[in-house]
């Protein structure tokens, strides 16, 4: 079914990048947000014919303070922990409306938003009650690893290690002590036709799987990698920078899994340290060489699986790039 | 005229939500709401209501999904009870600062603890301040038409605000009532297709919900508080075309044989009628007593209150809820401060009752009104009472 649905699917080239653009200047995002960047990528990739559902958080801050407002479509901020059901009411009044004759029948894309914290903690329940009832949505989760709006605070979606200011490192704690939640995976459990996982340094990517999420009839998840120069005490010409380096370190790998079937879309043949990755951030300043190896065989354990996943064993993947 | 059949009151709640054409339902199971939504569920599984059922996963989701299908335009119904009201308070208050007019049946509960499935207003209570036009229900026919009411009301471009019926849960939900059911073609006589002011629309983009800064988050409450305390004017008119239409009229405060009374009882919901029996009862044995309800409790009645207490001596209020803390119930509390400097005021007795399902009988009206007439001789009483707490 979601292959009927793309057939139409024309991938964005370089030279074939959208112009419309979504998001406003003049928002009040930090220098080298990353996860505005991701946002503006995916928007720009699914154009204006869209409602958006905003959760609480940075992103609803910095693009609405009344009266100004950076959003050139419909936008509605309701609270924090429930963007997938706003949506899911969006879409069932307008296929209700549709359907008596009292809304014009066209196909628009309604997209839920919500950051780490609104997906992976407050947010999943309602996350997955709208997954499962199969709503005609995009949700988007933009993962910058913790709470920032609220000034730092740890999430599920933390990275092990990583300093935050309810998870600091002092004389009985290295900082985060749980491994990130796969929240893709979750949204996968779910079987909806679409997941995928992006990030800004890969924008032709992200904008491709963007636009296939908006394409595919049901649910579909994304979730994008936004690193948070504020937050990752991380210098803000680093954003895209460090983008690429999670990718390349296998920190965060992209891939898709449509219908349940799970495609690496960015194969990296010889993955660099993960130490590469977190010496350039402050909230990683204080780990030892023990944790970061202890990083580093987690990080190659989590990719395995993922290769297991893709039904591609080592062998068979290296023979294709042979 | 449609004429009367027996039916249990929570169907005919589905019944006229079926007839208002809604769009939307997101539901959730809750006792003793849960009739309710089954019935719902089962008008569109037949094809008789033609709306979006969303099972969703919480009652904290249903009124999420309500304000977004209200957002688009969509006419929304949802109903709970106390664990799920309280669940959804959040939402509750985000719904009117947004002006969406969804419409909510809430089947009134103790809230916990400890756990009670069981009839009182401590659910509603809670919900007070949130912004609602809030109506209660004494029988099954005024629960069906105050639901037809309430969309008429909301949806008017003047309010456009949310709105709550409440019902007493079991005592009245789950009873069986003589109720004539308005038909579809029948209430779109009075209910006109929802046209919404504003819409999230991709041809014509609006922000909703943007962050509220100190430079006007202040003006946007006041604007909130006064289309709601201006709301009731439409409220009345709404009720007045009702009784033109379908013969039965109502008004924000009923009044019954208070000609003279020397204590007034003073109700919300369904045990008013029980109330009625007692006042009957010692009006034979010429005891001079009378009884007064509040249909409308947000925005409160307050002109209609102060005429409707005129040349009365004393109020015996009975609250249905405890505000803990504060001595004495909310009802009470708000018709002491509605007295506060008004030209006539008669004393007013607090007593408190009927709490997670425990009947308040004849004989404890009786009592109550034979306290209030002794506390008025005496020219006071105690701040507030429990009335029917067991000895052992
Ligand atoms: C029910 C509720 N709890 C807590 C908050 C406070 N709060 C607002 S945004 C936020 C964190 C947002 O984190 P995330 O979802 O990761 O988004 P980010 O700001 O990082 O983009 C918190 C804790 C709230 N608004 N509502
Ligand atoms: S705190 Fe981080 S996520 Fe929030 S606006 Fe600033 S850079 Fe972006
Ligand atoms: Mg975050």
């Amino acid at each position: 079914m979601t292959e009927t649905a793309l057939r139409d699917f024309k991938k964005f080239t370089r030279e074939s990048l959208p112009r419309v653009e979504v998001l406003a200047q003049g928002h009040r995002a930090c220098q080298g947000c990353g996860e505005i960047l991701a946002l503006r990528m995916a928007l720009k990739a699914m154009g204006k014919n869209i409602i958006v559902a905003s959760a609480t958080g940075c992103m609803e801050i910095v693009t609405s303070s009344y009266p100004q407002t950076a959003w050139e479509v419909p936008w509605i901020h309701v609270a924090f922990e429930n963007a997938a059901a706003v949506a899911s009411g969006i879409e069932s009044g307008r296929k209700a409306l549709m359907r008596k004759g009292r809304l014009r029948k066209q196909r628009i894309t309604v997209v839920a938003m919500a950051g780490d914290g609104g997906t992976a903690d407050i947010g999943i329940q309602a996350l997955s009650g709208a997954l499962e009832r199969g709503h005609d949505f995009v949700y988007i989760c933009l993962d910058n690893e913790a709470y920032m709006n609220t000034g730092i605070q740890r999430s599920s979606a933390t990275p092990y290690g990583a300093m935050t200011t309810t998870s600091p490192p002092g004389k009985l704690s290295i900082g985060q002590r749980t491994w990130k939640k796969n929240v893709p995976a979750i949204a996968a459990a779910h079987t909806i036709p679409y997941v995928a996982t992006a990030s800004p340094a890969y924008y032709l990517d992200l904008m491709n799987k963007a636009k296939k999420a908006a394409m595919i009839k049901g649910p579909a998840y994304l979730h994008l990698f936004s690193p948070c120069p504020t937050g990752w005490r991380l210098a803000p010409e680093r954003t895209v920078e460090i983008s690429r380096l999670a990718v390349q370190t296998n920190v965060f790998p992209l891939y898709e899994v449509v219908d349940g079937r799970y495609i690496i879309t960015k194969k990296i043949k010889r993955p660099k340290p993960v130490e590469e990755y977190l010496k350039l951030q402050g909230r990683f300043r204080h780990l030892d060489n023990k944790t970061i190896r202890q990083i580093q065989v987690r990080v190659d354990k989590e990719y395995d699986l993922l290769v297991q996943k893709a039904g591609l064993t080592e062998t068979q993947e290296e023979s294709k790039h042979n | 005229m449609p004429k009367k059949v027996g039916i249990e009151v929570s169907l005919a709640v589905s019944e006229a939500v079926c007839a208002a054409d809604v769009d939307v339902i997101p539901a959730y199971p809750v006792t003793p709401q849960t009739h309710i939504v089954e019935h719902l569920s089962e008008l569109v599984a037949d094809g008789e209501l033609d709306a979006e059922f969303m099972p969703v996963e919480s009652e904290h989701s249903a009124m999420s999904a309500c304000i977004g299908a209200a957002a688009v335009g969509a006419r929304t119904f949802t109903a709970t009870s106390a664990p799920g009201l309280a669940l959804m308070h959040e939402i509750v208050f985000i719904a009117p600062s947004l002006r969406t007019p969804i419409v909510m049946v809430i089947a009134n509960r103790a809230l916990s603890g400890p756990i009670s499935i069981w009839n009182d207003h401590s659910d509603i209570m809670a919900q007070r301040d949130c912004g609602w036009i809030q109506t209660f229900a004494e029988n099954g026919q005024e629960v069906f038409d105050l639901i037809i009411h309430a969309f008429r009301v909301a949806e008017d471009p003047e309010v456009l605000l949310p709105m709550i019926v409440n019902m007493d849960g079991f005592t009245l939900s789950h009873v069986i009532e003589p109720i004539e059911l308005l038909s579809a073609s029948e209430v779109s006589q009075y209910l006109k297709p929802f046209e919404p002011q504003l819409v999230l629309d991709p041809k014509n983009p609006v922000t909703m919900g943007p962050v509220g800064v100190p430079e006007l988050y202040t003006e946007a409450r006041q604007q909130a508080e006064s289309v709601l305390n201006g709301s009731k004017k439409v409220i009345v008119r709404a009720w007045k075309e009702f009784a033109k239409l379908y013969g039965r009229s109502y008004k924000p405060i009923e009044t019954y044989r208070t000609e003279g009374a020397e204590v007034v009882l003073m109700t919300m919901g369904s045990v008013t009628e029980t109330a009625m029996t007692a006042v009957d009862r010692m009006r034979e044995k010429g005891i001079e007593v009378g009884l007064m309800r509040f249909r409308l409790w947000r925005p409160f009645p307050h002109e209609e209150f102060r005429r409707a207490v005129r040349g009365i001596k004393a109020l015996a209020v009975v609250d249905r809820a405890i505000s803990f803390g504060a001595q004495g119930g909310p009802v009470c509390s708000k018709v002491k401060s509605a007295l506060y400097g008004a030209p006539y005021q008669p004393q007013v007795f607090g007593f408190i009752s009927g709490l997670g399902g425990r009947d308040i009988t004849v004989e404890m009206f009786k009592q109550m009104v034979k306290k209030a007439i002794r506390y008025a001789k005496k020219g006071e009483g105690p701040v507030y009472e429990l009335i029917g707490v067991r000895e052992r």
